[in-house]
């Protein structure tokens, strides 16, 4: 019985941590072009051009 | 990389396309605050890396461009520059191979409930998953004090999901019943709020069962179902949406002493003297003031052959102008004009779909109250048998909540959220899911001619038999026109190997002249090219009068020319007759060029010469019949048919106002699209048919169960999830559906967006 009293908070505590990741994610719009996103990693950033930005 | 390489087609046709002006593309962008501006356009063609690559490097290092970036799912790119002169984004576009073109910026609003349905399912998820945990516990055996425990922090965990996932069901639900309706939100949220009040209740009371987990997953698995189904729908809606915008954006206007000014389409005003260069569309209705060129009528009447217009001619908003400067007087405002004249008729015409009552509306509406008529006689036989008050209620309860439409819930979006994805792979976008359950209904299908059977572009039928230098010539001088003639003979143009044309000019309205070492070569009518030969024989090769090419006034080669079918035209009447569909044409060409399409097609039954509200009166005269009418077609003039049909289909080219009004619309050139769509959309209805049963079945079997008493919250949570599974599997069969019949058709994807890229 003690051990559910921190264990539980624990569980919550991390899927709340999963569910937050995922709604900034989704906030800061990583879900706004998954193809593109797929595709880019193609890419090489030889030119020097500075980092996007978002 | 070398996938990337625009086709050689694809580049012919770039050079002819006319870019908006940097006015154009200023009214189109929207401001960020300051002087920052950020304009985003559709670029069809883009599709691997290096596409993003090229595109992004190409606009960065244009002067005052801040950024670019490209969004492959949608096909687009957004860029953002500063400054009061617009950089000159599609010239650069266009060099890169990549043409590009603007659309409309779509509402806010969508966006706004993808991401209120994306949070839902996240927060329902969330607490679906850990109720769900604490729930095994308590199954297996938690007793007293740690099973109050579960139960509590479950009723916790409960409240966020109910609030935010739970809220849209209880809109739509109270909302459906305010206007007096039922629809499947109403039972959904009747159950999931009485199953969070008792098993509170039966929380506080230190009672065994809880059903925080059903009421938690329900929600669940059905906002999964919901937010797909939305998804879909903004798919294929932005897909849409990206297709170039037809109707022009404004128009230069000529003030006096010589002064321009371009004005949005809203802002012209009866007797303002516009400016229409070749290549642009005319705005509103008006006369022309000064100047000669050809138009093409071909979506505003469904005329196939251009126009010649001159000094004096009314012409009409939507008409394209193909080969001369235009100085016209606008007689009407654009609300006044020819396409909100259509809009009006269409507006008028919207009957048959309206009536229509979706699949899913009907079976709730029966659903509803025998679920809750089943339950509240539960109640009061528990009542009159035990007379426990407690026991009564928590055995209705129970019968609501297993009765709860979650397959049912499942068993329609489901179906056509996949049925929707294999048409969108094939290139047919589906608006929404009400489309396909009306196209399976269909047992008539009207085609429009021009620009739906064909494609509205002329294509060149003799040209074995003309000499192949006169022909070469000929095609030369055609690159330098945009009138639709000429692009079909330039498509023969060869390596210069012949004499270079020197003084290439068009003379709107009847030709193109060029001079080479002496010899003066036109390439136009009959009378106006040839003039030294002796005219008559007019219209004697082909259905479209004389073209000839002459030297020094000799006719050296005559043309003829036909309307292009739509690739696989033919196939794809042969396969509606198969299925059962009647086939007319409709068209408002001459009876002569209707005669030969049909007969070249095999259509029986057409009517020509038709206006556009004699297209919806004969939809309406078939619909009176008790026909359900598929309507096809394209032009302004076919949009109040559209409108006025059981369910339409547009292709990609169609007029902008069509492609908003029509439920499907296609983005291939094949008009394979019309009988596939027709197919999968009987099949979706097939399969929604099976799963209702199977939704029904399973509630023959469980509602016996509880209203026994039997149910537990372990055996709802089993009986729920087994059933939303079986419905799910069922629908997925849809995707091995292959579509057999279809094989070895079905073009790549980049012979869609290039369509799309092109409408002419």
């Amino acid at each position: 019985m003690t051990t559910l009293v921190y264990l539980i908070p624990v569980a919550l505590f991390l899927g709340a941590l999963g569910l937050t990741g995922f709604l900034w994610a989704l906030r800061s719009g990583q879900y706004e072009d998954l193809d593109g996103a797929a595709e880019r990693i193609l890419i090489d950033r030889d030119d020097g051009a500075a980092p996007r930005s978002k | 990389m070398s996938c990337c390489a625009p086709g050689a087609e694809m580049a012919l046709d770039y050079t002819t396309a006319v870019m908006p002006s940097s006015a154009e593309i200023k009214l189109a962008s929207r401001s960020l605050g300051g002087d920052l501006h950020q304009t985003d356009l559709s670029v069809p063609s883009v599709h691997c890396a290096a596409c993003i690559h090229t595109i992004e490097t190409a606009l960065s290092r244009l002067e005052h461009v801040e950024s670019a970036r490209v969004n492959l799912s949608t096909k687009r790119v957004s860029v953002r520059w500063h400054g009061d002169e617009v950089p000159p984004l599609f010239a650069t576009l266009g060099r890169s191979g990549y043409p590009a073109h603007l659309f409309d910026p779509e509402v806010v609003g969508n966006d706004k409930a993808l991401s209120e349905l994306i949070r839902a399912v996240a927060v329902a998820g969330f607490a679906a998953g850990n109720i769900m945990l604490l729930s095994v516990s308590v199954w297996s055996g938690a007793q007293g004090a740690t099973r109050d425990l579960f139960h509590w922090v479950s009723a916790l965990i409960a409240v966020p999901a109910l609030f935010f996932a739970g809220g849209i069901y209880f809109r739509s639900a109270a909302n459906a019943l305010r206007h007096g309706r039922m629809n499947m939100d109403v039972p959904i949220a009747v159950g999931v709020s009485l199953a969070y009040a008792m098993s509170l209740y039966e929380t506080i009371n230190h009672g065994e069962h809880a059903y925080f987990d059903a009421s938690v997953s329900l929600l669940f698995f059905l906002l999964i179902g919901r937010t797909l189904d939305h998804v879909m729908r903004e798919r294929a809606r932005t897909a849409v949406n990206g297709l170039s915008r037809l109707a022009p954006r404004g128009a230069v206007i000529l003030r006096g002493e010589g002064v321009r000014e371009y004005l949005p389409v809203g802002e012209i005003l009866p007797h303002m003297q516009l400016l229409i260069a070749a290549g642009e569309r005319i705005p509103v209705d008006g006369t022309i003031l000064s100047g000669t060129s050809d138009l093409d009528c071909s979506l505003v009447s469904g005329e196939s052959t251009p126009r010649t217009v001159g000094t004096g001619a009314h012409i009409q908003a939507g008409m394209l102008n193909l080969t001369g400067p235009l100085t016209m007087e606008a007689t009407a405002a654009a609300k006044d004009s020819f396409l909100a004249e259509m809009v009006r008729l269409m507006e008028a015409a919207e009957g048959g779909r309206s009536k229509y009552r979706r699949i899913a509306d009907r079976v709730s509406a029966l659903y509803a109250p025998v679920v809750h008529l089943a339950a509240f006689l539960t109640f009061l036989g528990w009542m009159a048998a035990a007379g426990d008050w407690h026991q009564a209620m928590t055995i209705a309860i129970a019968v609501l909540i297993i009765t709860c439409p979650c397959a049912l819930g499942l068993a329609v979006p489901i179906v056509q959220v996949v049925a929707a994805r294999r048409l969108f792979e094939a290139g047919v976008m589906v608006k929404d899911g009400s489309a396909m359950e009306r196209l399976a209904m269909v047992d008539t299908a009207l085609f429009d001619k021009t620009g739906t059977l064909t494609l509205g572009q002329p294509r060149l039928i003799n040209a074995s038999s003309i000499d192949p230098t006169m022909l070469a010539i000929a095609a030369d001088m055609a690159t330098h026109s945009r009138h639709p003639f000429s692009k079909a003979i330039a498509r023969f143009a060869s390596s210069p190997t012949q004499p270079r044309l020197e003084a290439v000019s068009e003379h709107p309205g009847f030709g193109m002249e060029a001079v080479t070492e002496g010899n003066t070569w036109r390439l136009g009518r009959r009378g106006w090219a040839g003039w030294k030969a002796r005219t008559g024989g007019e219209g004697k090769a082909g259905g479209y009068g004389g073209t000839v090419l002459t030297k020094n006034g000799m006719i050296v080669a005559t043309f003829a020319f036909e309307d292009a079918m739509r690739a696989d035209a033919r196939l794809a009447l042969e396969k509606l007759n198969d299925s059962g569909v009647s086939i007319q044409m409709l068209s408002g060409d001459t009876a002569k060029a209707c005669g030969e399409v049909a007969g070249t097609l095999g259509i029986e039954d057409y009517v020509p010469s038709l206006l556009p509200s004699g297209k919806v009166e004969c939809v309406e005269a078939l619909t009176r019949a008790g026909h359900k009418v598929l309507m096809v077609g394209d032009g302004l003039n076919d949009t109040p048919a559209l409108a006025a049909a059981h369910v339409s289909i547009a292709p990609a080219t169609a007029a902008d106002v069509g492609r908003n009004v029509a439920d499907f619309v296609f983005l291939r050139e094949s008009l394979i699209a019309v009988p596939l769509a027709i197919e999968v959309s009987r099949k979706a209805k097939h399969l929604i048919r099976q799963n209702l049963a199977i939704a029904i079945i399973y509630n023959a079997i469980a509602v016996p169960i509880a209203i026994t008493g039997h149910v537990t919250p372990l055996i709802a949570a089993i009986a729920m999830s087994a059933s939303s599974l079986i419905v799910i599997g069922n629908a997925m069969r849809l995707q091995a559906f292959k579509g057999l019949s279809f094989a070895g058709t079905k073009p790549g994807r980049r012979a869609g967006t290039h369509v799309a890229a092109q409408p002419s």
